[in-house]
């Protein structure tokens, strides 16, 4: 799915979070929100997933308006930055929400529901947790687990809010390969959020630099580093 | 040097030494005893002393058992309410950013700082007959004011802070993220709340009910005024047992007493039963 952002702009009470901002996102590309904290990045990722609706501007998806459509209609996985696991449930459950909270038409049968979350904890490498509750988990496997649940509703497209912020360096390494490789395997329109220009440039086929409130440049990981538009993105990716 | 005998601590740092520990626990386990168990101990002694016999039929007189009746049917109605409507204001507080909210936490608060007589005069003065509301309810042929509806209404206003007390700070300190997390996935915001908000303060909720429920039934003050205290027609088990023990019989007074401290006992049975019930769940979710 391609994503068209039109001028979004988002006040909250006298505060500007975003500045009018445009964007396109081709289908099946990897992007990443780079930016220091406060610039935006969180509220433009929301906005996309409908958590939170523009003040003004557009969002297109493949073409068609999806400004107000609501946060179950846009279909967007969603990984939140402290993972937002259902503390009470266990790992198959949790994975299985998204499925179990179907119109009863398109809702898959328990047999299928089984085999599918059992196949996303595979994919994600920890076959064997779905008993576990989520407070019996690493941080490294909470996230894989958010992930997994967010895959299990057949996304339109897979947003992620600093997925490897609250992580050390090794396993952050490791889960960016991961999420590349899901990536690459599902084909899945990805935007993901981060303030680690390092991580940007190597996982990310376009990085979009943020700061204040507006787009300051949007470009290929080598093109940023080597044509920054600004002083500030100067700084920013050198950093 | 490397070879230092350092002694070995076996104890957790945490743990106090040997003699804070005695006193301090031996402090609590005294003051339990005197505040909490003697009196109860007194109640039931005092009760029985002409034996089971009289006690029981003091409590099957008809005065008293309408008593009982009305007790129950009170807090069978006030508690289930309040503990919607404390739902739904906690609910309200923490999850939505309106304006005002800091003066509706301070609302809900008002029925703990207002004296509970006050409340009921205050209801006695709105719904009474010298009043235009309590004129047209009068004229429909309703009945407040010394009827079981002014009794639910005093008892619901005192009940009221209990359940969402409770709740709110749960519900500040888990945020929005799960709720939020449930809609992304495509769940309604009904389904998101009976399968996400409810199961993570079902403990804090059930904590507030209990609480309420106690007080639910145990409230005097506000019934005392509003209710009239029309013998075997508004008076509940409080109200009851004062008036009892007003007229000197000790032994109904304190069996009924002995009643309405066995049903507060039951609730808190219950409440250890479940806890017992799920503790693998609860240390699983790190909830309590
Ligand atoms: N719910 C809100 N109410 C008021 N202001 C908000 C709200 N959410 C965000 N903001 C403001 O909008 C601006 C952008 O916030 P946003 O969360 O999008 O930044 P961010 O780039 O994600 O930062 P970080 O890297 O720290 O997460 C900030 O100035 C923030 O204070
Ligand atoms: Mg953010």
């Amino acid at each position: 799915m391609f994503v068209e952002i039109e001028e979004i702009a988002k006040e909250f009470g006298a505060e500007r979070a975003l500045h009018p901002v445009s964007l396109s996102i081709p289908s099946g590309a990897l992007i990443a929100l780079l930016g220091p904290s406060g610039s935006g990045k969180t509220t433009l990722l929301r906005i996309l997933a409908g958590l939170e609706f523009p003040t003004s501007g557009r969002v297109l998806f493949n073409g068609e308006d999806a400004t107000g459509m609501s946060v179950q209609q846009r279909r967007a996985g969603f990984v939140f930055q402290h993972y937002a696991l259902f503390r009470h449930m266990t790992v198959f459950e949790n994975v299985a929400y998204g499925l179990r909270a179907r119109k009863r038409k398109e809702r898959p049968t328990d047999a299928e529901i089984g085999r599918r979350v059992n196949r996303l904890l595979d994919l994600i490498q920890l076959p064997d947790i779905g008993p576990r509750y989520p407070s019996q988990l690493s941080g490294g496997q909470r996230q894989r687990v958010a992930l997994a649940r967010a895959l299990a509703i057949e996304p339109r497209m897979l947003l992620l809010d600093e997925p490897f912020g609250a992580l050390d360096a090794k396993v952050r390494k490791e889960l960016r390969q991961g999420l590349r490789e899901i990536h690459d395997t599902t084909g899945l329109t990805t935007v993901f959020v981060t303030h680690d220009q390092e991580e940007a440039m190597e996982l990310a086929d376009l990085v979009v630099v943020m700061s204040m409130g507006r787009i300051e440049q949007v470009g290929r990981p080598g093109d940023i580093r080597a044509r920054p538009a600004s002083e500030f993105v100067r700084a920013f990716t050198t950093a | 040097m490397s070879d230092i005998a350092y002694p070995v601590r076996a104890n957790p740092v945490t743990t106090e030494p040997r003699l804070a520990r005695y006193i301090l626990i031996g402090t609590v386990v005294v003051l339990i005893a005197i505040l909490l168990f003697a009196p109860l101990i007194a109640v039931f002694s005092e009760a029985l002393r002409e034996g089971w016999s009289a006690a029981i039929s003091s409590l099957s007189e008809p005065d008293a058992r309408s008593a009982i009746q009305l007790t129950l049917l009170v807090a069978a109605v006030v508690v289930p309410l309040n503990a919607v409507f404390g739902i739904a204001a906690a609910w309200a507080i923490t999850k939505f950013d309106f304006r005002g909210k800091a003066f509706l936490i301070t609302l809900i608060d008002l029925p703990f700082s207002v004296s509970p007589v006050v409340a009921g005069l205050a209801l006695v003065l709105l719904f009474g007959s010298n009043s235009a509301l309590g004129a047209w309810f009068i004229a429909h042929d309703m009945k407040i004011v010394f009827a079981l509806p002014g009794i639910l209404l005093a008892t619901m206003f005192v009940t009221f802070p209990f359940v969402a007390r409770e709740l709110i700070p749960v519900m500040m300190e888990q945020g929005r993220a799960e709720e939020e997390a449930a809609l992304t996935l495509g769940a309604s915001g009904w389904r998101t709340f009976f399968t996400v908000t409810l199961p993570n303060i079902r403990w804090a909720l059930l904590y507030g009910v209990l609480l309420c429920n106690a007080r639910a039934m145990g409230e005097f003050g506000a019934v005392a005024v509003i209710s009239g205290k029309i013998r075997g027609e508004t008076t509940t088990m409080p109200i009851m047992i004062e008036m009892l023990y007003n007229e000197y019989l000790s032994v109904a007074a304190f069996s009924l007493a002995a009643a309405l401290a066995m049903l507060a006992l039951v609730t808190l049975l219950l409440k250890s039963l479940l806890e017992w019930r799920y503790a693998d769940l609860l240390s699983a979710t790190r909830r309590h």
